[in-house]
């Protein structure tokens, strides 16, 4: 089978049919409608409950053309690891995906996701990260943003949005040293097409943990996602790498770091942060450029950050006090 | 036919491997673990061709057992009491999926309090889950039955979960003489497993959709009659099973000495054991007594028993489990099937966390029954070898 290396090698196949009850510029939507293009009709999908599975089929109807199972929210490595050892049986060659929420996945998924990493399950499991359980009508995860509004990480008068910082999934996926695991943005088109591609081709398990805003739930408009996800990638909210032979490499870099408040602007759900707040999330934004990027890109905006200086760990900050 | 001396979970073991099942998602819980223990060493040792998947939670092993199935193989599992409780959400999968996975349960007592002895209380609320439960009272109906349970499982006009009931411990670690029929004779009587729906590539479906409120009653509706309709595929498949390896347990209902019977009890699992020797005494001093012993749950066999029950003056349901402010769960089913009889019925419960169940306190209960033949009994449940000042 040959490469695809962008948008230009993608089939105008569709395995995910229009008709689906998705909000206009749903990030999710755009993720599966073009995983599923490039994955093409060998792939058995699974989908845990999220908004996917209430936008994607409803009884009698389905926009997905391949399988399609759902059962629960918490087990999207199990079920899918069953599927697969079925088919196994059966001499059936197919892709099984599992296309999981950051709920069901940095959540109350992660105990099934370890546990099928652990395995090396031969798997592809697609995490569509909007970074809150949106389905039920936005409430926090351990996705969710440091200062993000949430209904369950309210602004009130005492305390303002989500408390800790956006938990770092790839780090617990890669402990488990699996063949392959990438982050996708929806912005970043030819890196998507190429990482989706890759994971196909491969065997074991494979994460693909793909950045999709959410109009509802970051409240920005509609017309804005693709920009939203471009601006998480240059202010570093997003980082676009992957993981193999169990080394990390990056596969885009900013030329220069964006300010985190020219993405924080955009969407409702940041609107009340305070200017402390922007910086301590300025801060925890630079930190995570020098691991990610190192020095051999311009300075990012907080140039006064020595790295020295910074621990991971806030054990005295005001941030662990509640 | 080879005669082995083996375990309740190595009877249990020794079916699965005889049906060739393909797919095994274990976690260990206290007392299966001789069950998932024995699977794995058959795989290991190349003696079943099956996967064995090791999962991190019984959630995920009802959540690989309901995938596996799903994709159109032959899939069994074990669990117990808490391991149970765990899978809970997903054992309501399985029925209204339609999907046939055989499962067998260590019967223990399940929450606080704790303990790894036998009650009742893990699996008697699973049975409002869609599942077929089967109650066993010794290691060979456990084998006899794991073998049938897949028969009746994947019997096209049934297409539900069967789980296997067996008493911790008293059947789990107690070795009994169990004869281990020919892999030959078992492949005649279980072909291999042909699903209705299933995941395929080749002819993509989609199940288990979201299903709105135009359709979820309808949905029930049909999974509640196919339960019920399950009883006629039982029958037959006891029958059968009898016919080619001459064994048979009892049917919906397993009656002993219940002719000219003035008062009976009916009890589930091991309990049964028991009563029989009691009964036997009782017989020996004239009395006109009888025993019932329930072997499913669901299908709950209420015809059957309202036929059992007709020439008796008394009735007493004996409970290794309680439903916190109500009953029994036995003396509920039995007596919800009794509405309208004028039988004096009364709800007995003892054994529960592994306490022994002894000929004396049935005695006591018959002695109970026998009393609300002629006397309205003081109240209608008997907690009985209660212990100090209550």
């Amino acid at each position: 089978m040959e490469e695809m290396h962008g948008l230009k090698d993608i089939k105008r196949n569709e395995f995910f049919v229009n008709g689906h009850g998705a909000c206009p510029g749903c990030g999710v939507a755009i993720a599966i409608k073009n995983v599923m293009r490039i994955l093409g009709p060998d792939a058995t999908v699974y989908v845990p409950a999220s908004c996917a599975v209430v936008f994607s089929a409803q009884y009698p109807s389905s926009s997905f053309r391949t399988p399609y199972f759902f059962t629960a929210f918490e087990n999207t490595g199990a079920v899918t690891t069953g599927i697969k050892a079925a088919y196994r049986r059966r001499g059936k060659k197919s892709l099984v995906v599992g296309i999981a929420g950051d709920g069901g996945t940095f959540d109350i998924g992660l105990q099934a996701l370890s546990s099928a990493l652990d395995r090396n399950e031969d798997i592809i499991y697609v995490c569509v990260d909007n970074e809150a359980f949106m389905n039920t009508g936005i409430q926090r995860s351990s996705a969710t943003p440091f200062g993000a509004w949430t209904t369950t990480s309210p602004v009130g008068s005492k305390v303002q949005g989500k408390r800790t910082f956006k938990k770092d999934l790839m780090k617990i996926v890669e402990a488990h040293d699996p063949p392959y695991a990438a982050t996708l943005s929806i912005a970043h088109f030819n890196d998507f097409v190429r990482k989706v591609d890759k994971a196909k081709q491969m065997s074991g398990f494979r994460f693909l943990h793909i950045l999709t805003p959410c109009v509802p739930g970051w409240k920005y408009e509609s017309a804005m996602s693709v920009e939203l996800a471009r601006l998480a990638v240059e202010t570093g909210m997003w980082t676009l790498f992957e993981y193999e032979e169990s080394e990390s490499r990056t596969t885009y870099k900013p030329k220069q770091m964006l300010p985190v408040s020219d993405y924080l602007r955009l969407q409702g759900r940041f609107r009340h942060m305070s200017d402390d707040d922007i910086r301590t999330l300025q801060r925890w934004l630079c930190q995570k450029w020098y691991q990610n990027y190192g020095h051999d890109i311009e300075e990012p905006v907080c140039a006064i950050f020595k790295p020295e200086e910074m621990k991971m760990h806030h054990d005295k900050d005001d941030l662990h006090v509640f | 036919m080879v005669v082995k001396v083996i375990s309740g979970d190595h009877a249990v073991a020794w079916a699965a491997r005889l049906a060739r099942v393909e797919v095994i998602p274990a976690f260990p819980i206290t007392p299966q673990t001789l069950i998932v223990e024995q699977l794995a060493e058959f795989v290991n040792n190349g003696e079943l061709d099956a996967d064995f998947i090791p999962v991190e939670s019984e959630h995920s092993v009802m959540s690989v057992a309901v995938g596996a199935s799903a994709g159109g193989v032959r899939t069994f599992t074990a669990t117990a009491s808490q391991g149970l409780a765990l899978m809970h959400e997903m054992l309501y999968a399985a029925p209204q999926i339609r999907l046939p996975v055989v499962m067998a349960n260590a019967n223990r007592s399940l929450g606080a309090a704790a303990g790894i002895w036998l009650e009742h209380n893990d699996s008697m609320p699973e049975r409002e889950s869609g599942w077929l439960q089967c109650y066993v009272e010794d290691n060979q109906e456990a084998l006899d039955m794991t073998l049938q349970a897949f028969r009746i499982a994947e019997d096209h006009r049934v297409m539900l979960p069967v789980m296997i009931c067996l008493d911790g411990f008293v059947l789990t670690h107690t070795v009994e003489r169990v004869e281990l029929p020919d892999q030959a004779m078992v492949d005649a009587f279980l072909p291999k497993f042909v699903p209705v729906n299933v995941l395929d590539p080749d002819d993509p479906v989609v199940m288990n959709p979201i299903c709105p409120p135009e359709y979820a009653t309808e949905m029930r509706y049909q999974l509640d009659r196919a339960i019920d309709s399950a009883k006629v595929v039982i029958k037959e498949v006891e029958i059968d099973f009898a016919k080619r390896f001459g064994r048979s347990h009892g049917g919906m209902l397993d009656l002993y000495r219940m002719d000219g019977a003035e008062y009976a009890l009916v009890a589930v699992g091991t309990a049964a054991t028991t009563s029989r020797l009691v009964v036997d005494k009782l017989r020996a001093e004239g009395k006109k007594v009888g025993l019932i012993r329930l072997r499913f749950m669901r299908p709950f066999p209420k015809e059957e028993l309202l036929e059992a029950v007709s020439g008796l003056r008394a009735l007493g349901v004996f409970d290794r489990s309680v439903a916190f402010n109500s009953y029994g769960p036995v003396f509920t089913e039995v007596r919800n099937a009794l509405y309208g009889s004028k039988l004096p019925i009364t709800d007995h419960i003892a054994g529960l966390g592994g306490r022994d169940l002894t000929p004396e306190t049935l005695g006591m209960a018959y002695r109970t029954i026998e009393d609300s033949m002629e006397h309205a009994p003081e109240r209608d449940v008997f907690w009985h070898d209660l212990r100090g000042d209550m």
